[in-house]
């Protein structure tokens, strides 16, 4: 296609600014000593060993970090056996019925899904707090762990697994050593968007956690309801550098499996 | 291949988690809704959602939400199309995706401070001589907020499916002597409709439904279907009328699938199918 024009150039540049311009405005203002987001007195660490001291806010970053890694975990497993038994039926009616019903809760709003889970918790009599948060946030990630497996297994040749079977693999080793190893960039794909997925969750936490049980997107938002705390600054230039991180780490998995994801947040 | 019983056994745990994720708390957010706050049979709360009140909600939630899309596909689709033409097109649309893995909490606190009364924005409106104004807790910081949460959702789409389309064809047009205008007309958006379509969706259903952006930055001003789903369920505990509007906006979500839906659906899988 066409050269960029200088006017291309001035606009994306101009979105640039403002995707990151508040971003770097919280982070700018988490080394203010003045204690406030408008006038920038002297330099200052003291937000950022706030954050440190306060043994609360660790033991809810230790909470969501818990969360996250856990509903990871188990949702990929729940997903890829998903991705598999949805591979291997036979009856393609009932195949595309389990894929609506899987993307049900990929386009559902946060908020619907928050609330029948409440429902739902409440009615089985599940206890609002860790239990109900890890399995709300397992729940939701399962299906984007289903999207991100299923092409991978789709685009395997089944002539793979009749030489496994030739070569006298018994069912078992097909899957652990032929199948697995196959679909595994669309394991790690699914996984980190689990991860992310639950990180970054704020409403359906927000409606199933209890009162003794807090995630950071939870505190956050209550802290900035009460109104303007450079903690929270300090906690999102922290955040900021972790995210860039994990974004990394998974662009370079994805760069080595060259898989062509690249993954819808909600 | 492997025997049947195994087969059936990976159906199991996502079989289950259908039934007890999916199916049951649509299920039971229908049958909460025929119930009213004390626990007996009605069907009052349709008629409740059928009164002034809660069509002008709907109808104020359905109109910020256009706006917000509107806004978001005015600014994403020509960066996504500027995107396309830069010569490092994979890093570039990294570093435009970072800033929504950053947790949406935080960049919403940001506007606290930067429409706040002593922020940037105040801070050049008086230097240059407009004078503070009132931004926060607006309409319009609502609106600016939201199409800047969903810029990159919305960014995402339209850029796989304007990259996958054939550059043939664009040169075809032009040789055939299209203006660029009529190339971008009739032959780059209609190719390109399939992202413009995903990303109405990732923004247009969402926008329905926030409830913490028009929390912490319109204040109670802006009242979405989200915002009184949530009112409802933790604050007037009323899950009966809760489950209503749930319903009604589960209703809502499937129009706006049927409308903006492919074979493929979900994020993966955007752009031209085969």
């Amino acid at each position: 296609m066409g050269k960029q024009s200088n006017v291309q150039k001035a606009f994306l540049a101009l979105v640039f600014i403002i995707l990151y311009a508040p971003i770097f405005f919280l982070i700018f203002y988490s080394f203010n000593s003045n204690g406030t987001m408008s006038s920038f007195d002297s330099f200052t660490w003291e937000h950022y060993a706030a954050v440190f001291e306060d043994t609360r806010l660790i033991m809810i970053v230790f909470n969501t970090v818990i969360v996250a890694l856990l509903s990871a975990l188990i949702s990929t497993a729940i997903g890829v056996l998903g991705a598999l038994a949805i591979v291997y039926l036979k009856n393609r009616k009932l195949r595309s019925t389990l894929l609506s019903l899987n993307n049900v809760l990929i386009v559902s709003p946060d908020v619907i899904i928050g609330a029948s889970f409440l429902i739902l918790f409440t009615a089985v009599g599940v206890r609002l707090g860790f239990a109900s948060v890890l399995i709300s946030h397992i729940a939701f990630s399962v299906p984007i762990v289903v999207l991100m497996v299923l092409p991978k297994l789709l685009e395997m040749s089944d002539s793979l697994i009749d030489a496994a079977r030739d070569l006298g693999a018994s069912g078992r080793d097909v899957l652990t050593r032929v199948i697995i190893p196959y679909i595994k960039p669309g394991i790690f794909a699914g996984f980190f968007l689990a991860l992310t997925y639950s990180l970054d969750d704020f409403a359906v936490t927000f409606f199933v956690t209890g009162n003794g049980f807090s995630t950071l997107s939870v505190e956050i938002y209550s802290m900035a309801r009460a109104g303007i705390s450079l903690t929270i600054n300090a906690l999102s230039g922290l955040i900021f550098i972790v995210t860039v991180g994990l974004v990394l780490v998974y662009y370079a998995l994805n760069r080595r499996n060259r898989t062509p994801v690249t993954g819808v947040k909600k | 291949m492997q025997n049947k019983s195994t087969r059936a056994l990976y159906l199991i745990p996502y079989g289950a988690w259908i039934l007890l994720f999916v199916i049951a708390p649509i299920a039971l957010v229908v049958y909460y809704s025929l119930f009213d706050i004390h626990g007996d049979f009605t069907f009052a709360n349709y008629g409740a959602f059928f009164s002034s009140v809660y069509l002008e909600l709907t109808l104020s939630s359905f109109w910020y939400a256009f706006l917000i899309t509107l806004f978001s596909l005015l600014i994403a689709y020509p960066t996504a199309y500027f995107l396309t033409k830069t010569r490092h097109k994979q890093l570039w649309l990294l570093l435009i995706i970072i800033p929504s893995w950053i947790n949406l909490l935080l960049k919403t606190y940001a506007f606290i401070g930067i429409f706040g009364q002593y922020g940037p924005i105040n801070a050049f409106f008086a230097a240059i001589g407009i004078g503070s104004t009132q931004l926060l807790f607006t309409d319009f910081s609502f609106i600016f907020v939201s199409v800047y949460i969903f810029i990159p959702f919305m960014i995402l789409p339209i850029f796989n499916a304007i990259d996958r389309l054939n550059p043939a064809l664009i040169d075809a047009s032009r040789d055939l002597g299209a203006s660029p205008w009529t190339t971008f007309r009739r032959v780059i958006l209609p190719l390109t409709m399939n992202g413009v379509k995903s990303g109405i969706q990732v923004t247009f259903i969402p926008a329905l439904s926030l409830f913490m952006i028009t929390r912490l930055i319109a204040g109670n001003k802006v009242i979405t279907l989200g915002t009184a789903i949530e009112q409802q369920f933790l604050v007037t505990q009323n899950w009966g009328m809760g489950s209503t509007i749930a319903v009604f906006l589960i209703l809502f979500m499937f129009v706006i699938m049927l409308f903006t839906g492919q074979k493929e659906k979900g994020g993966a899988s955007i752009g031209k199918t085969k």
